[in-house]
């Protein structure tokens, strides 16, 4: 579109935020925006926030939903963090987010929406435009639902459905502004609602709409591009934390030639992965949505025992629900996935902020000596592999396996090189099918390398056994209460988790590998950490940084790589947790940088606190 | 099912591990009656797979020949519906308790029923918690006295049937430890049963609340107490039939037989869609104090759970073919940077 007065000034990254009513569409506009720049070829990271309310009620603080993306020409591993634009659709929005928006941001409001009804909703005692707390932004008033009303005036639709068009408006104009091409929303828009016509054409009318009123206003005719990443040659998919685990679940299930059963119950924000995994039973996926969380994990212990790669997902309190049947197929010793998104707690906490509160849990949140190996996804990108290596241990090792994801991960999206399948390791199982002595089978008689005992599956003749949460006898599986066997084999549990240290990538070391400190993570900190230690060594600071997929057993090099250290930073979004099992397992005085506020690190607040720290 | 051309020997179906119940405990019994039918039930035995939660009963699974888990206290209605679907060819059966299947376990019992995953589940149901020494059970009678009901207990008991008919389980029965072939007949209608059957068997524990069903034991009592109720049949019971059950408006009434007219006298119906009369047969009795139904109260047709979970795996193949990885990880849109 060849505008006369139009400029294009080229900026190497971008980070808006749209924040409306949870009943605004935020999340699809952000969605939307994002899905085209991957298409350009920008590489981006994702950060949604909505409130646990699913309609808190309409232009309150708490009624709230944000969508904040970054794009970039460079490779980044955030989603930014203080916003350099801020789309408010109504005064609440403007009040949660104001104070997070860049200087001189640029701050797209939609003005009908400012009546003195919602600017008191709102908590403003005068009109926030009027005030002066705007001077310093670059404000533009867009009067996006008179224009939707316009706009969509040729259709018969009532009032309500009408104004609901009013995302598309913002849509079209940030499509403008950062010459983004609409065709794909609009293909997108038909797609959708290819049974209800009338809205998809309203849909794509006030996109169009928005889109112009950005050529016709002057003010919008200086525009920004940012241009194609230069990330490593491949085919990209744009994928969110739970998408990517719950493929990866179903590719470890092809990889071992086993059928997966999926026991859930709803909870936010795992409930994506029932959802996901539901769609694909043409994988022989099973989906079992169960009464409650102990059912569901009592099913995959079933599932288990009968040959399934079996998996439980849930998030916080649900892991406390499951601790016991957990312990159940740590006894049995029988290979299940259990997969905890993470939110804010304790108990119900703040469903659907992130927080990394549940390592400890994980560790030792079971009754009786009962260690069991840990894994934790570090982005939205690498959950699919976090999935398929927890489940390659279970299924070697004959344990269950905790794999820790959070809200971030769970629900930011990423650029994600799709991986060549053919490549992926084939998983090995235990599966016996023949007896194992002379004499008959023995159920726990161990692999001599892994420790792990033969999974002799229902429906296989000769093989048949009983197995249970009672102590069992190393050997024969029967029911013993011998206090020598008990210690051997409470010991063997433990070592057998403790062997995999020797089985899995080492602890690998990024940044200035000369520094006198490590900054050592865990988990969806990885893109603040990582980007903080970027532009420390950029400025000349001598720091480099580690980060643990696998916290139970750690890498067996660990130890090793800590002891070139003077200095060990461990960053958390908990009060400490990786710290502590650090300080034990390692004796090193090491120190935490955490936070518990539901929101992730910003990749500045660390850079600015690891240097503090370094500067002391 | 793939049946076998040759049944086993009792003796077959037995695990070579001790059998640590106490003596005189009416879970011998119920051992014997199960693997004497197991051993000719026509079924290979490594497809049979025993679940069970924690209690007396649960320790079964040890005991047979099969495979088994011993799983965890209530969840073995759960642990079994993941066995059935991860594999419809098994034939899986639950024993279970009265505080297993109906306290802790409550929650699952009633899910499996309704879902009628295919399951058998026998709840042996002595009205006690024995594994624990002796307290008050949730289908213990009001008024008990035991260690954690020194006054007596103040609860009102849960009727199982009642309870199990009103989760619309599709094969409901009653039996008695001390009737072999009540039980026998009873699990030969369970087992080709299409879904979940669920199976309360009264079973004395002589530790901890001896005689708890001498109404229906006792040889001077039984005659009288005894319902039996098979289908097809006119329901009369005691001395030379003298009593029988009649359904008045909708509710089930026990009568003197000769104070009515022989067509009144309720015929029993299994297969009776609606369970409202099923239901009013399992209040005729609220423990085994008095005349009390036994048999098979209901065996209706319904898709059981494990089938529909296979049928909708095997639609989704027909519709979308074999998953394949490669589409999979390209279904939300991809592009290439060179």
């Amino acid at each position: 579109m060849a505008i006369e007065n139009k400029t294009v000034e080229s900026i190497p990254a971008i980070t808006i935020r749209f924040a409306g009513d949870s009943g605004d569409g935020m999340q699809l506009v952000g969605t939307r925006f994002t899905d085209t720049s991957a298409i350009f070829g920008n590489d981006l990271a994702t950060l949604p926030a909505f409130p646990a309310e699913i309609r808190a009620p309409q232009g309150t603080i708490a009624g709230v939903s944000s969508f904040q993306v970054q794009i970039a020409d460079f490779d980044i591993l955030t989603p930014g963090d203080n916003p350099d634009v801020l789309v408010a659709m109504n005064p609440a929005a403007l009040k949660a987010h104001l104070h997070d928006l860049a200087p001189n941001g640029m701050l797209i409001l939609n003005e009908d929406a400012f009546d003195e009804k919602n600017i008191t909703k709102a908590g403003y005692k005068v009109d926030p435009r009027e005030s002066g707390e705007l001077d310093g932004y670059r404000v533009f008033g867009v009067p996006m639902e008179k224009l939707t009303k316009e706009a969509l005036e040729e259709f018969d639709l009532p009032g309500r459905a009408v104004l609901r068009s009013k995302n598309m408006i913002a849509l079209g104009l940030i499509s403008w502004t950062f010459n983004r091409p609409i065709e794909d929303t609009e293909n997108w828009i038909n797609a959708k609602f290819s049974k209800l016509p009338e809205i998809a054409k309203a849909n794509v009318k006030a996109l169009k709409t928005g889109y112009n009123f950005g050529i016709t206003v002057e003010a919008f005719h200086h525009t920004y591009i940012v241009e194609k990443a230069s990330l490593p040659p491949g085919e990209y998919t744009n994928i969110n934390g739970n998408i990517g685990l719950s493929w990866g679940l179903i590719a470890a299930a092809e990889k071992a030639d086993l059928g997966l059963f999926y026991g859930s119950y709803p909870i936010t924000p795992a409930s994506d992965i029932l959802h996901e995994l539901s769609k694909h039973k043409n994988f022989n996926v099973i989906t079992f949505q169960a009464e409650d969380e102990i059912a569901a994990a009592a099913a995959s212990v079933g599932a288990s025992f009968t040959g399934k790669l079996a998996v439980t997902g849930t998030s916080g309190p649900g892991l406390a629900l499951k601790s016991e049947t957990i312990s159940l197929a740590l006894s049995a010793e029988l290979p299940l996935v259990v997969v905890n998104v993470q939110r804010g707690g304790p108990s119900t906490g703040l469903p659907t902020k992130p927080e990394q509160s549940d390592l400890l849990f994980a560790m030792y949140g079971r009754h009786g000596e009962s260690p069991l190996p840990v894994v934790a996804a570090k982005s939205p990108s690498h959950a699919f592999f976090a999935a398929y290596e927890a489940a390659r241990i279970a299924l070697k090792y004959m344990t269950p396996v905790i794999l820790l994801s959070d809200n971030y991960v769970a629900t930011g999206s990423e650029p994600w090189q799709l991986p060549d399948t053919e490549t992926l390791n084939k998983l090995d199982t235990n599966i016996i099918t023949k007896l194992n002595t002379e004499d008959g089978f023995l159920p726990f008689l161990r692999n001599v390398d892994t420790f792990a005992r033969p999974w002799a599956l229902p429906g296989t003749p000769g093989l048949e056994y009983r197995v249970g949460g009672l102590e069992k006898e190393e050997g024969t599986g029967n029911v013993s209460y011998d206090s020598a066997n008990h210690q051997y084999m409470t010991d063997m549990r433990a070592w057998k988790v403790s062997n995999i240290a020797n089985d899995i990538d080492k602890l690998e070391l990024h940044g200035d590998e000369s520094a006198d400190t490590l900054v050592l993570g865990w988990g969806s900190t990885y893109g603040g950490i990582t980007q903080a230690v970027n532009r420390l060594n950029e400025k000349g600071v001598k720091v480099a940084s580690a980060h643990f997929v696998h916290l139970n057993p750690f890498p067996d090099n660990t130890q090793e790589l800590l002891s070139k250290f003077k200095q060990i930073i461990i960053p958390e979004l908990n009060t400490g947790q990786l710290l502590k099992l650090v300080r034990e397992a390692f004796l090193v005085d090491a120190r935490g940088i955490n936070k518990v506020a539901g929101e992730p690190f910003t990749a500045q607040e660390l850079t600015d606190k690891i240097e503090e720290i370094i500067n002391e | 099912m793939s049946k076998v051309p040759v049944s086993y020997k009792r003796t077959d179906m037995q695990s070579d591990q001790e059998v640590k119940w106490c003596p005189g405990c009416g879970d011998y019994t119920l051992l014997a009656s199960v693997q004497n039918f197991m051993a000719e039930m026509g079924i290979s035995k490594e497809k049979i797979v025993f679940v069970s939660g924690i209690g007396c009963a649960a320790r079964f699974p040890y005991y047979m020949n099969t495979y088994g888990v011993h799983s965890i206290h209530g969840r073995a209605p759960a642990v079994a519906t993941g066995v059935s679907v991860a594999n419809p060819d098994l034939s899986v059966w639950i024993v279970s308790g009265d505080g297993d299947s109906l306290s802790i376990g409550g929650n699952h019992l009633i899910h499996a029923l309704r879902k009628n995953v295919n399951i058998k589940i026998l709840m042996f149901n002595n009205q006690i918690y024995g594994l624990t020494k002796g307290q008050y059970s949730p289908t213990s009678e009001e008024g008990k006295k035991t260690k954690s009901s020194p006054f007596g207990s103040v609860e009102m008991p849960l009727n199982p049937m009642s309870l199990a008919l009103g989760a619309e389980a599709t094969f409901v029965a009653r039996s008695i430890d001390m009737d072999r072939d009540l039980t026998a007949n009873i699990l030969e209608e369970a087992k080709n049963h299409k879904g979940s059957a669920f199976v309360e068997i009264y079973q004395n524990c002589n530790v901890f609340n001896d005689k708890a069903f001498e109404q229906l034991t006792n040889k001077e009592t039984k005659v009288a107490n005894k319902i039996n109720l098979v289908h097809g049949e006119k329901t009369v019971f005691g001395e030379d039939g003298h009593k029988a059950v009649v359904i008045r408006n909708g509710v089930a009434q026990i009568v003197d037989t000769k104070d009515v007219d022989e067509s009144e006298i309720y015929v029993h119906n299994i297969h009776e869609e609606n369970p409202s009369i099923a239901f009013s047969l399992s209040r005729l009795s609220h423990g085994p104090y008095g005349p009390t139904p036994l048999g098979v109260f209901r065996k209706v047709q319904r898709d059981s759970f494990t089938e529909e979970v296979h049928g909708q795996i095997d639609m989704a193949k027909e519709q979308k073919g074999e998953g394949e990885l490669d589409k999979l990880i390209r279904s939300l849109g991809t592009w290439d940077v060179s």
